[in-house]
């Protein structure tokens, strides 16, 4: 017998009568504190959905990586028709364009880097859309017009990288409960009255305030059309839980939809989810299996989102990431967790659809977490590498929300409230070797930064390193301030993001978060200039090829306060730097130390470096130790990153950390048992991020040699997850190289 | 016919001399294999067996390896110690630890002090009061007993098992929690006869908690070659997995908890 659900009423509270999906979860969230032995398998229909996904995505890594594009449609909320994967099965519904896995473009960002991404495939983007271009200007075409010469000459000599001038920012996470809780009409509403409230006498923020609410109320149209194209109707506040997950879907679906930022996150939503999930299967209208159908199928249409993107973008996304990340776990201010059962049925898809990189599943850690939950993210961690972990304990006093996702790989977000602009990332070691050259570049020459004197010849001076090294971090914080300010300015203007917009506050808080590569390096270059002796050699030009290293140095990476403070030194310097200058919409600076596969590139473009490291090794990743300096064992490795301070890198310090399985112990509830105590021990000492791979070198050197029989192995790499077999063969064989910590 | 002399008073020097330091081999920061949960490993220089299989002939020289303070093991636990959780903690491990009983009684008392459990992983050479008094501030003993029959442990190890199983009796006496260790060595320890034996000889033990299986394996084929010395087992196969599920159904019938490493 089914029964009405509406009939268990949900505990009312300020979000009756303001939007308010915070105050709705915290009334009626049901925490979770048992273990995993209620979940359920996959039912038919997800079988059955799944295979048929399962044939398509061999069909997509036989045709290079991509299925096909639509050459003829610019993407937006409404271009194009419904398309199903296999409608009868699906209680999900809902893809980026009307073919499973077909690309679409969104040439806002770029209309180059579109075109040659087609071209790269042997397509062409079509006339129509070209012509369009003649006349419509895009985000990179405002950017380049207003760069100067100090920024390119930064771009292109590799010290600013990667930077989303050409490409969409992303990150931007829309509060898609909003659409569940509320209804597309309420929020319309909710807009309507913000417009009305920028009046009185104008300025250049309240101009563009009012622009924004009307391009979102339009979004905001356009979902409920969409919607209705699948035959749902979402003016009104989901009834049900398969609604509820069904307009959460929507309102992502249409960000995707129009934009193709680096990462797309999703949030929070799980624990939100929760709520009704608990009331339908209270009132008997769903079971557990169909419980699990939802969330699985919900996150199967979260692993099929693609973007149409060029080669060079592999480089430094390798693995064509989506960062659909969903934040799992962590506790609320007033102490109850907010695991729910949900938080577990989405670890569960892990199990009912194989390991995968997507959706980015990020556990929110804080030691008072259930222990029952602790103990099931280990376990999916040991047979699946698919999760990554943050300091819930670290991130919420430090941030001041309890209601907060992950934005991209590791960056905390309140959501709904703020948001935060993108900032790429400086190369920290090239901008060292720029100050031992005289403010040049160590390959051609280029003077890059004025007034860095030569350094007298003969072994290097740690404090005159030190001062030109600082002076040059200082140069360069100010041409990068200058960068983002004016990508920012032209992505609002030209590639606005109005389906996550909408269902923001208005007028949100904005973080600017700038980032930096190659911190171990500095940390042991500089290292290796105080307590060992190095010389530089220099070529015909004066410019260093390598570096002459007498008598040993401590490294960091094996808990030594020596090297470590260095690179606390470093990282507090650079981010005050950052702080001295304008932002665009008055956003607060933050610092990530985090590369994604990024490392691979930054080596190849970066000459021989002080540490010993040779031109065009890889970095680390994010802010590990350098591969195989870490020679103190695990915990040594992981003290020494655990020192980098959070309040000086607060878009997050990215650890990752490989090893594997008979090195956490003889048993399986033994090697549960050691991983929930190696993230707790790392996170007490207050670090802030940690992927965790369980894996053996043999099995990824067999992928590497037979990609076809791994489909889906997944393994964490900076701040993200990737299918191993998409990486290009040299994001392998770095993968491979890299320390596995066999004797911990 | 020890491939290297006893040491009896290079050994009995080494309990002595320096109390404020260790002769160390070697640290592990994050040991899971010996002992509960995850452990920093401290291998101690020094041993007067001369067991035909040993994995770390490097370890033996009671006069090689390196000093180090006690306090800087403390202060280098207490860094690690966030990671230990309810389980975990130090263990000692060698080398035989027993020859430096009383600075390890030392550094045990400061790492309770600081409360860190505490772990001992030891052949069972000694069995004196100066063992006794250490044994008051060990958790957990790991104690290996390497075969049953007195004759063919001389022969494997060039020593008597009497001060082994005598520091077991005593382990039992006191209440001291235990764990097994048992190392199946093709040709050597796999005799079913004297598996029985062993079984029996400890399966009323109240304090035994758990039991180990340890195949005999080659890793440490390449340090007898690097201090050219003569490996007696060079060729001596791994055990096959049908001896090892042969050891195990044995050591099951004696005991609850038997782990096949
Ligand atoms: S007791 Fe251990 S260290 Fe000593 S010889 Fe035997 S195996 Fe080697």
């Amino acid at each position: 017998m089914k029964t009405d659900v509406t009939a268990i009423p949900f505990e009312q509270g300020e979000w009756n009568s303001t939007l308010n999906v915070y105050s709705f979860v915290v009334k009626n969230i049901t925490p979770y504190t048992g273990n995993s032995s209620f979940l359920s398998g996959p039912s038919a229909k997800t079988i059955n959905v799944w295979n048929a996904t399962k044939e398509a995505l061999a069909i997509e890594r036989a045709n290079n990586g991509c299925l096909a594009v639509d050459t003829e449609t610019i993407s937006n909320i409404t271009a194009f028709r419904p398309g199903y994967i296999k409608k009868e099965d699906e209680v999900i519904v809902g893809l980026q364009t009307d073919v499973l896995l077909k690309r679409s473009l969104k040439p806002f960002g770029g209309i180059k880097l579109v075109e040659s991404a087609a071209r790269e495939r042997g397509l062409e983007v079509s006339d129509r859309i070209k012509d369009i271009f003649k006349y419509a200007k895009n985000h990179n075409e405002g950017v380049f017009n207003a760069y100067d010469p100090e920024i390119r000459a930064y771009r292109s000599k590799h010290v600013l990288t990667g930077l989303p001038d050409n490409y969409a920012r992303g990150r931007i996470i829309g509060d898609f409960r909003r659409l569940a809780l509320y209804g597309a009409d309420a929020l319309i509403a909710f807009k309507k009255a913000d417009f009305k409230q920028v009046s009185g006498e104008m300025t250049e923020h309240k101009v563009r305030l009012r622009e924004e609410i009307n391009s979102q109320i339009a979004a905001l149209k356009d979902i409920v059309l969409m919607a209705a194209e699948y035959g749902l109707n979402i003016s009104n506040a989901a009834t049900t839980a398969k609604e509820a997950i069904q307009w959460v879907y929507f309102g992502y679906l249409a960000a995707v939809k129009e934009q193709d930022g680096a990462a797309m996150s999703l949030g929070n939503v799980s624990s939100f989810l929760d709520i009704y999930l608990e009331r339908d299967l209270k009132s008997g209208l769903i079971t557990e299996e169909e419980a699990q159908e939802l969330v699985d199928q919900f996150v199967m249409k979260l692993r099929l989102v693609r973007h149409l993107r060029p080669a060079s973008y592999d480089e430094i996304f390798g693995g064509d990431p989506t960062w659909v990340t969903e934040s799992l776990g962590g506790q609320l201010n007033d102490g109850r967790t907010k695991v729910t059962k949900t938080s577990f049925r989405f670890l569960q898809t892990l199990y009912n659809l194989g390991s995968s990189p997507e959706p980015n599943l990020t556990i929110l850690w804080s030691e008072e977490l259930p222990e029952g939950f602790k103990r099931f993210c280990a376990q999916v961690s040991i047979d699946t590498s698919s999760i990554q972990y943050e300091n819930d304990d670290l991130m919420r006093p430090n941030r001041g929300s309890d209601d907060y996702g992950i934005a991209c790989c590791v960056s905390y977000q309140e959501i709904g409230k703020a948001i935060q602009h993108f900032g790429a990332r400086a190369n920290l070691p090239k901008a060292l070797l720029i100050s031992l050259n005289a403010g040049r570049e160590e390959h051609e020459g280029t003077v890059i930064v004025k007034g860095i004197p030569e350094l007298p010849e003969g072994p290097l001076d740690y404090d005159l390193v030190l001062d030109v090294f600082k002076r040059t971090l200082s140069d360069l914080a100010r041409v990068y301030a200058k960068a983002m300010y004016i990508i920012h300015y032209m992505h609002d203007k030209y590639y606005y993001e109005r389906a996550q917009m909408s269902l923001i506050d208005s007028d949100p808080r904005v973080d600017i978060a700038y980032g930096a590569a190659g911190i171990s390096i500095i940390a042991d270059s500089l290292a290796a200039i105080k307590y060992a002796k190095v010389t530089p050699i220099r070529n015909e030009k004066g410019l260093t090829v390598d570096f002459k290293i007498e008598g040993e140095y401590p490294q960091f990476g094996n808990d030594d306060d020596r090297p470590d403070t260095i690179a606390q030194e470093i990282t507090h310097f650079f981010i005050n730097e950052l702080r001295k200058h304008q932002t665009y919409k008055n956003s607060t600076p933050t610092l990530s130390l985090l590369t994604i596969t990024s490392n691979v590139m930054y080596g190849t473009n970066t000459g021989a470096t002080p540490d010993g490291r040779k031109s065009g090794e890889p970095f680390a990743p994010g802010a590990n130790p350098m591969h195989g300096r870490d020679s103190s064992g695990a915990i040594a490795s992981l003290n020494s990153v655990a020192k980098l301070r959070y309040t000086d890198a607060q878009d997050g310090i990215s650890n990752t950390f490989s090893m594997i399985p008979k090195s956490l112990g003889d048993t399986k509830e033994e090697q549960v048992t050691n991983l929930v105590n190696t993230i707790e021990g790392y996170f007490k000492h207050m670090a802030h991020h940690l992927n965790v791979n369980v894996l053996n070198r043999e099995t990824l050197m067999d992928a590497y040699n037979h990609p076809e029989e791994y489909p889906q192995l997944t393994i964490r790499v900076s701040g993200y997850a990737v299918n191993f077999v998409r990486l290009s063969r040299a994001h392998q064989l770095e993968v491979i190289a890299r320390t596995f910590h066999e004797k911990m | 016919m020890l491939y290297l002399p006893l040491q009896d008073i290079e050994a009995s020097k080494l309990n002595i001399d320096d109390p404020e330091h260790l002769r160390i081999h070697s640290l592990e920061t994050f040991g899971t294999h010996d002992g509960p949960g995850i452990r920093m490993v401290i291998f101690v220089q020094g041993c007067q067996f001369r067991c035909l299989y040993c994995q770390n002939p490097d370890t033996l020289d009671v006069k090689a390896g390196e000093l180090i303070a006690i306090d800087e093991l403390v202060q280098r636990a207490v860094r690690q110690k966030a990671y230990f959780g309810k389980f975990g903690g130090v263990t000692v491990s060698g080398g035989e630890p027993l020859l430096q009983r009383s600075k390890l009684s030392t550094l045990f008392q400061r790492l309770h002090k600081e409360g860190i459990n505490t772990c001992l992983d030891t052949n069972g050479r000694l069995n004196d009061v100066h063992v006794h008094e250490l044994l008051i501030h060990t958790d957990l003993v790991m104690l290996d007993v390497k075969h049953i029959n007195e004759e063919i442990h001389r022969k494997l190890t060039g020593l008597t098992n009497k001060n082994t199983l005598a520091l077991a009796d005593y382990c039992e006496s006191i209440g001291k929690r235990l764990w097994l260790r048992y190392v199946l060595v093709p040709g050597w320890t796999d005799q079913e006869q004297y598996i029985e034996e062993w079984g029996q000889r400890f399966t009323n033990f109240k304090t035994v908690e758990r039991v180990e299986i340890i195949p005999f394996h080659q890793l440490g084929l390449h340090k007898w070659e690097l201090l050219k010395m003569d490996y007696p087992l060079k060729d001596t196969p791994t055990p096959t997995e049908e001896s090892k599920q042969k050891t195990l159904a044995i050591f099951n019938k004696y005991f609850d908890n038997v782990i096949l490493k």
